[in-house]
């Protein structure tokens, strides 16, 4: 059975319906909620703030410090027992590393930025979702930074190369590659690259190419949330 | 003025310098910070919405005690960073080494106080020399972002001398965001509640005239 047509529909080249919103947590310095599909994620953002335990801090510059949980609930069938387990912690340090070339935390030594990312519900791309809420979030604390982090999967189901798929996409009965990307817009520089499947050589590079055509839609929807809380008037 | 976010292009050429929050990337000037946008004469200036008090010398700030050390206080300035005050500034009296330092400042209180230097390594030090530096007392602290004290303050105190007036309240704003109010409890009430607005709204246009239909609604 060749996979000729989308489950849901979707040409290949096209992205869940997406929705971004800056600012949605009062207590935190700067939040962010993004939602592509049914994948929805949360992210907090602490700081600059006291950085313990001591032994962690650089006298140079700050750290960036992120976190990445699926709430209980989140996921498709079982409980998701809560606390650490080592695909959170995995998925805690590739967001660290996809967003640390964009933050610049020079002047503020000996501090950190806690970044906490929590998914209501998931449904595949959650990492991705993550990083584009944890991006948003971070501008949103005013944090000194060279550009937003845009993030999502690409990927290819059986013969079709394809960004953004869904769950059902990724345990479709056949050769399945799912391809998170990270990308930094104004350099084009790619800031997290994983790969999951089996995947030839060309169509892997045809699914990057197909995925950072994608990038430019994100961006704008990460951007135009931003400016949205500062609507109503220009001084 | 517009409202930016990081990486937004914000001129092209080399006719334009970058300044704070914005730097140079080949022949594009482009925003490193949330903020708002303005050209003055060749350098392109922003002004953050949003972020974290970063202590300067000479702030004026309002700092919370929050611990004693052997020759002086460590204070809470609403920084990722504490500061020291030591026994030398603190009063003009004479304080004997091992003396009991609560008695001039106790774990909580607060104090205005002035940042006298600040090191590469953000360490800073404070001093209760000066006009109108004291040790507070009663009154209410509420907490702000800093980079709306400005706005709080209005062009030449107008926007904080009008909420004096109409609420009948002595306030003291700390660069840090700090912000003391001390007067009748409903004036208090009423004075928070405008500061508040003011931080929330503060990149709307004609926002005076909002407060102060705000506050003349019931006095």
């Amino acid at each position: 059975m060749a996979y000729k047509k989308r489950l849901d529909g979707r040409k290949p080249g096209e992205l869940r319906p997406i929705t971004a919103k800056a600012g949605v947590i009062d207590r935190a310095d700067g939040s962010a909620y993004f939602k592509i599909g049914n994948t929805a994620a949360y992210a907090t953002v602490y700081g600059p703030r006291e950085l313990h335990p001591r032994f962690l801090r650089n006298p140079k510059k700050g750290l960036l410090r992120c976190e990445y949980r699926m709430m209980p609930f989140s996921g498709m069938g079982d409980r998701v027992r809560p606390g650490y387990n080592r695909r959170s912690k995995e998925i805690s340090m590739v967001t660290e590393k996809a967003l640390s070339p964009v933050v610049d935390l020079s002047d503020f030594p000996n501090s950190v930025v806690d970044v906490f990312i929590d998914l209501p519900e998931t449904d595949a791309g959650s990492r991705c979702a993550g990083i584009c809420a944890a991006s948003i979030a971070l501008a949103d604390a005013g944090i000194p930074m060279k550009d937003l982090v845009v993030a999502l999967a690409a990927g290819k189901v059986d013969d079709m190369v394809l960004v953004d798929p869904n769950y059902d996409e990724e345990a479709y009965d056949a050769e399945v590659a799912d391809i998170p990307i990270a990308v930094i817009p104004s350099t084009n520089e790619i800031s997290l690259l994983q790969m999951d499947g089996i995947i030839k050589k060309t169509d892997l590079k045809k699914a990057m190419k197909l995925g950072l055509k994608a990038t430019d839609k994100i961006y704008k929807i990460q951007r135009a949330a931003l400016k949205d809380k500062y609507k109503g008037g220009k001084k | 003025m517009e409202t930016v976010v990081p990486g937004e292009v914000l001129a092209e050429g080399m006719d334009y310098l970058p300044s704070f929050g914005t730097y140079r990337q080949k022949d594009k000037i482009v925003a490193s910070r949330l903020g708002l946008v303005r050209v003055d004469g060749r350098v392109i200036k922003l002004i953050p919405l949003a972020g974290a008090y970063l202590p300067k010398k000479n702030d004026r700030i309002i700092a919370k005690v929050s611990d004693i050390a052997i020759s002086g206080w460590r204070f809470d300035i609403n920084s990722a960073y504490g500061a020291m005050l030591s026994t030398k500034e603190a009063t003009s009296e004479y304080i004997r080494r091992g003396a009991d330092l609560t008695r001039w400042f106790n774990v909580g209180d607060y104090v205005v106080t002035k940042i006298t230097n600040v090191t590469s390594q953000n360490l800073v030090d404070l001093t209760m020399k000066g006009r109108g530096l004291k040790k507070i007392v009663g009154g209410r602290i509420i907490k702000i972002n800093c980079t709306k004290v400005p706005r709080v303050i209005g062009k030449k105190g107008s926007m904080i001398s009008m909420i004096k007036d109409k609420t009948g309240c002595s306030i003291i704003i700390g660069q840090n965001g700090f912000v003391w109010i001390k007067g009748k409890a409903d004036g208090e009430l009423k004075a928070t509640k405008a500061i508040k607005m003011i931080e929330e709204k503060s990149h709307v246009k004609g926002l005076t005239d909002k407060v102060n239909k705000f506050l003349g609604s019931d006095k």
